[in-house]
């Protein structure tokens, strides 16, 4: 029972030195760059996860981006394509209206050239009926003038013309 | 080293652990039959013929083992015959065995010698403890003086050269490397080799997962950092404990399981007083070198208290600072040396019975094989266990030197968070 119980000095002294040496050594050489390297792997872990998040969360927010995006671009084409329809309505319209007033921009100058023509003509014709008369006058005269009867009563009936005229 | 770098290389962590789990179930039953064979060079020899019972129902179990047991077995048994009168003590027996000891006796005749070193009136002697003994033919000791030096039960006195056997001598200065020193050192060379090659795997792993022995280790690491440091001290000063902590959590759990470990010799080092003397003593040193004002203020100054109850407390305060490290001391010698003497029991208790006759012997021994196999499964249970209450409890005692008292309620927190 003694030696149980006993406290040996010389087994003090090598404890001592022994467990000083190992606290030291493993401090140094184990749990330094094993404490460290779980500390780096703990953090990396960490920031992975971290980063993971942020990357879910930038997907979610380029995803929502990417929605607005493409609702706006359907936005901008419907209303282009309406742009352009009302564009080419109207230049047809405009097309159409242009057409319809030279036709009639036309169609008055030929009439108005018609009227010209038609007046022109009718001046031909009462200058050449009015040579004609003349003419016949002269036709007329020439025989009535050699009776006198004749002459009167053609004077008169000439007159009587004129005059009503 | 070389299957260290092996378990290191392994490539299935899996495989790796269930091959641990498979010699750990190998080693419990091995150990039951070599604890048998370590005792009977001890035990007196008329029990070795009933020794031979005892082997058998381990036979069936453990391969390799066993067959060196019977071997030496047989070999007992042919001395027993002639000391039949020699009556076995089972409390000597059992003494030898926890006691520290200057030599490691393996088994059978076999005892390897340990240096001894001696500071007597100002010199030193160094010799090997083998000039203290002649081996006799049973496997015992016979011991002799030595230089006017005598080995009294595993202590070392000074008598002078041809002293009479029974002259009382003066003790002497001791360093020798006892057993226990010796298994201590043994303890601190396998940890250095198997931590270097840990932390090793550490810098050449960065940023890959853990794997081989590293993955063994490694929550075990965790385990004292998570577990043991952080709740009892804080994030901030767990960093400055946490390698003394380790270190004392490892330092031990290895002691004590090297002290399971049949055919070494049955190393009680964590069962040695002056052993976990030192660590409660440096548990104690860093207790109170790192105790801040308001430690040292509730000890001496009691706040809160009125006047004449200070008187009672302040006494009180201030042996407990010297009770606790003592009890971390006892407690840990007390639990390893208990374990060992269980188990020691169980093995004396066959040998007893064999003394009586061969079929007590039998038939006890059969009983005694399945408890020891128990124990030792128990004894490997305490052997982490008493690491762990050991550091923890050290862990506990720098928070309290070291707490801020403002952070109180904070660190109570901490506590239930991290559980």
């Amino acid at each position: 029972m003694e030696g149980l119980l006993s406290v040996s000095v010389g087994t003090v002294f090598w404890a001592s030195v022994a467990f000083l040496c190992v606290l030291v050594i493993m401090k140094r050489m184990a749990w330094g760059p094993i404490m460290s390297s779980l500390k780096d792997r703990e953090e990396g872990i960490a920031n992975a996860l971290r980063q993971a998040d942020l990357a879910k969360e930038e997907m979610s927010r380029l995803q929502a981006s990417n929605e607005d995006l493409l609702r706006e671009a359907r936005n901008e084409r419907d209303r282009i394509l309406n742009e352009a329809k009302s564009m080419s309505d109207k230049m047809r319209n405009d097309a159409v209206g242009r057409s319809q007033e030279e036709a009639n921009r036309i169609i008055a100058k030929a009439q108005a050239e018609i009227e010209n023509q038609k007046q022109a003509a009718i001046t031909d014709l009462k200058n050449q009926v009015a040579d004609l008369s003349v003419q016949l006058a002269e036709v007329l005269l020439k025989d009535s003038l050699t009776e006198e009867q004749k002459q009167k009563a053609l004077n008169h009936s000439l007159i009587k013309e004129f005059g009503s005229n | 080293m070389l299957s260290v770098d092996y378990f290191c290389t392994a490539k299935n962590g899996y495989v790796m652990v269930r091959l641990y789990q498979i010699l750990f179930i190998i080693g419990f039953l091995g150990m039951t039959s070599v604890a048998i064979a370590q005792h009977e060079g001890h035990a007196s020899e008329p029990v070795a013929h009933d020794q031979v019972s005892v082997e058998q129902p381990v036979h069936a179990n453990t391969e390799a083992h066993a067959d060196t047991t019977a071997h030496a077995a047989h070999g007992e048994a042919a001395h027993g015959e002639e000391h039949a009168k020699e009556e076995f003590k089972i409390g000597e027996m059992i003494m030898h065995h926890i006691s520290d000891a200057h030599q490691i006796h393996l088994g059978g005749s076999l005892y390897i010698p340990l240096p001894v070193i001696i500071l007597h009136e100002g010199h030193l002697d160094i010799f090997s403890s083998s000039n203290f003994y002649s081996v006799n033919e049973h496997g015992e000791l016979d011991y002799h003086d030595y230089k006017g030096y005598r080995n009294h039960h595993e202590m070392i006195e000074f008598v002078g050269e041809n002293a009479s056997h029974d002259a009382h001598g003066h003790k002497v200065m001791d360093f020798s490397i006892t057993k226990s020193v010796f298994g201590m050192m043994l303890v601190i060379v396998l940890m250095i080799i198997l931590f270097r090659s840990v932390a090793n795997k550490y810098k050449r792993n960065v940023g890959k997962a853990p794997s081989g022995f590293q993955n063994m280790i490694e929550p075990f690491i965790l385990f004292v950092r998570d577990d043991i440091a952080l709740p009892s001290l804080g994030k901030k000063k767990a960093a400055l404990y946490t390698p003394f902590l380790l270190t004392v959590f490892f330092f031990i759990w290895m002691c004590n399981i090297l002290g399971l470990i049949p055919f070494l010799g049955g190393f009680n080092i964590t069962g040695t007083l002056s052993i976990t003397l030192v660590l409660a003593a440096i548990v104690f040193i860093i207790t109170s070198v790192s105790g801040n004002k308001h430690y040292w203020g509730h000890i001496f100054w009691p706040p809160g208290v009125p006047g004449f109850v200070k008187v009672i407390l302040v006494p009180i305060e201030f042996m407990s600072i010297f009770i606790k490290p003592c009890v971390l001391m006892i407690r840990l010698t007390a639990n390893i040396t208990a374990g060992h003497i269980i188990i020691l029991a169980f093995v004396g208790l066959a040998l007893m019975f064999g003394q009586q006759s061969p079929a007590a012997g039998y038939g006890v021994g059969v009983g005694s094989v399945l408890f020891m196999a128990f124990m030792y499964c128990l004894e490997m249970l305490v052997a982490f266990l008493q690491a762990y209450v050991f550091t923890l409890l050290a862990a506990l005692y720098f928070g309290d030197a070291t707490q801020d008292h403002h952070h109180e309620h904070e660190h109570d927190h901490e506590i239930q968070h991290a559980h």
